[in-house]
């Protein structure tokens, strides 16, 4: 018993390892000051160059702000799409095709993305001579058919994440609303959205952090002219390390710790209040 | 009756959003909802949009490339390949379907070692993540809770940091000149550097890396739910630590090795970013095989071949994942 303990301990500490030496290791070389990235030059390090040297990179300023835009509005689509889907199948009860519609939005978070790619330009390029042959209008392949592939593949992790929360709750809650005669409408709104407020939050988020970071999707349904942030990393990181991609890794690596740091302090003063409050009326 | 602002205010509120609803809806809930969540058009209205997003988006598209997998490649055409559809002049429908692009994928050697190299790879990286991730996630399960979740949270922080990015990090490390071979070097554990780089064994470390919280994740949720007790029945009735972790965790825990395998399997099998940074560049896998024949060949009635028979070959895991997942949800309802 002890010894198996202490096996799987070792592997923890092994796996944590594996885990962030290549993080820690990026974010140090981007103080290095050596064009070199993996040799430690000690004259001159640690330096702030690099970052300088990004903040005066319009390329990546540019990509970075078109990424913004993309994934703040899909993110916010998906939550749309997502919410209405997993609230349908948590609790409209059995209706026809509703194995189709579970299957669908399982579907996406699967499959391989160079398939979703291919077939969602495919389906665009489709839309495009339909389009030019009934109407004679031409449009043009960008952010708004970067966006719509992508709200497609993140609302399904949305609605994963709706369908739990709502499946960890029975409905007695809104009968009960319902039963002392709120209305239904009232009924959504006061009982069924703050339960699964903290699921939307974070089903935008991940919607957000999924579309900010894909390349595949994106390459496949972009335009020449619509370059987004991971598509101009990935084209410079094939050409071997760039010392600015490490100051932007380290920025944004810096944001995403002090944002789960941040939400975890917020969760154990939540839960920290909701004790006191139980103990209040416990006491009174 | 009124949903006036008083009322909202006055009235308990859940938790701490009292007066964002009261905000948000001073006037009381859009009357539009109360239609909608009333009648059952209403209903069907909410089910629709999901739905037809869905269909159009996800459905459709495969409808396409599945169409275009059986046309014709003309090189020169634009799109590059001739319609499968044809209406003739005397009113008749053509319908033209080669299966062409199919027999080059099982004939051409180029082809058939992608598919061999893809799911050679995707298994032995999904069994590598399994033997790292197993123990780790036993070890989450089985520690006080204030750790648990700080060890959780340590799992899941890489996984909101961006995939490209961690892949990058890697080619600082594995480089001739790399870090590892720096630290090797000056150890004096090796007198020449290792070539890393370019090798199966990047891509390998690579998708373990990446992956590696979707093998600990299901599996976490697995273990965690073990009755202790079996384990003290066990060792009452003579079993050592070893025969009872064969015998009673490891075939409860089997539901989560399945679901944790397959979430790393059924992605490794289409990676294609993780090999063009860090793997072979004389072996292809399949997924940069497809893009290759797309984007530089232009010959998209055989990418869309290659997209579906990838597709087919997937079939069976997703459907194995979807039922253990369902399986799972029915079990969270319970």
């Amino acid at each position: 018993m002890k010894m198996r303990g202490v096996f799987s301990k070792t592997m923890l500490g092994f796996g944590f390892l594996f885990l962030y030496v290549p993080i820690v290791s990026m974010v140090i070389y981007s103080f290095n000051d050596s064009r070199l990235v993996t040799v430690w030059n000690p004259r001159g390090s640690p330096t702030l160059k690099w970052y300088v040297k990004l903040f005066g990179d319009d390329q990546i300023l540019s990509a970075a702000w078109l990424s913004i835009k993309v994934a703040s509005m899909s993110a916010t689509g998906a939550v749309v799409l997502g919410t209405l889907a997993g609230l349908v199948l948590a609790r409209f009860g059995p209706f026809k095709g509703r194995a189709l519609l579970q299957g669908l939005t399982t579907a996406p978070l699967v499959m391989p993305e160079v398939i979703t790619g291919l077939s969602m330009l495919l389906l665009f390029v489709s839309l495009e001579q339909l389009f030019q042959h009934m109407f004679g209008w031409q449009f043009d392949r960008g952010v708004v058919t970067i966006t719509i592939a992508h709200i497609t593949f993140t609302m399904a992790y949305v609605t994963v994440v709706v369908q739990s929360r709502l499946s960890s709750f029975d409905d007695s809650l809104e009968e009960a609303a319902l039963d002392l005669g709120a209305r239904p409408a009232k009924v959504f709104f006061r009982i069924t959205v703050p339960l699964i407020l903290p699921a939307i939050l974070s089903g935008w988020l991940l919607a957000f952090t999924l579309s900010w970071d894909d390349l595949v999707v994106t390459q496949f349904v972009s335009a020449p002219g619509s370059n987004t942030l991971p598509m101009v990393i990935f084209s410079r990181v094939r050409l071997g390390v760039s010392p600015v991609v490490n100051a932007l890794a380290t920025i944004m690596v810096l944001i995403v710790a002090l944002g789960v740091i941040l939400s975890a302090i917020l969760m154990r003063r939540q839960e920290q209040r909701r004790k006191r409050e139980e103990q209040m009326a416990a006491a009174g | 009756m009124t949903y006036g602002a008083a009322r909202i205010g006055s009235r308990a509120t859940p938790g701490r959003l009292g007066p964002l609803w009261t905000f948000l809806f001073r006037y009381g809930p859009p009357r539009w909802t109360e239609y909608v969540l009333r009648n059952w058009a209403g209903q069907r209205l909410v089910i629709a949009l999901p739905y037809l997003w869905l269909l159009i988006f996800f459905v459709v598209p495969f409808l396409i490339v599945l169409k275009i997998s059986f046309a014709e490649f003309s090189p020169l055409g634009r799109p590059p390949y001739e319609p499968v559809f044809r209406w003739l002049d005397e009113g008749a429908l053509q319908i033209k379907l080669l299966i062409g692009s199919y027999q080059y994928l099982f004939n051409e050697p180029l082809y058939v070692s992608s598919w061999g190299y893809s799911l050679m790879v995707a298994a032995v990286s999904t069994l590598m993540c399994l033997c790292l991730g197993y123990p780790m996630a036993y070890a989450i399960a089985r520690s006080t809770p204030t750790y648990r979740n700080v060890f959780l949270m340590l799992v899941i922080l890489p996984f909101w940091t961006s995939f490209l990015l961690r892949v990058y990090a890697w080619i600082g490390l594995l480089k001739t000149d790399g870090v590892i071979n720096n630290v090797l070097l000056a150890l004096g554990i090796v007198h020449e550097p290792i070539t890393m780089m370019y090798t199966s064994f990047a891509v390998y470390i690579g998708i373990v890396y990446s992956y590696l919280p979707f093998m600990i994740l299901p599996l976490y949720s697995n273990l965690e739910k073990h009755d202790l007790t079996l384990l003290e029945a066990a060792s009452d009735l003579g079993a050592g630590p070893v025969r009872a972790f064969m015998r009673v965790t490891m075939p409860l825990s089997f539901p989560g090795i399945v679901a944790g395998s397959l979430l790393v399997f059924i992605p490794a099998v289409g990676e294609y970013v993780i090999p063009s940074l860090l793997g072979r560049t004389d072996q292809l896998m399949i997924a940069k095989l497809l893009s290759d024949e797309f984007f530089l060949n232009r010959d998209w009635p055989k990418a869309s071949a290659v997209a579906i028979a990838m597709l087919l070959l997937l079939v069976v895991p997703i459907m194995i994942f979807q039922h253990f997942q369902n399986k799972e949800l029915q079990a969270a309802r319970k």
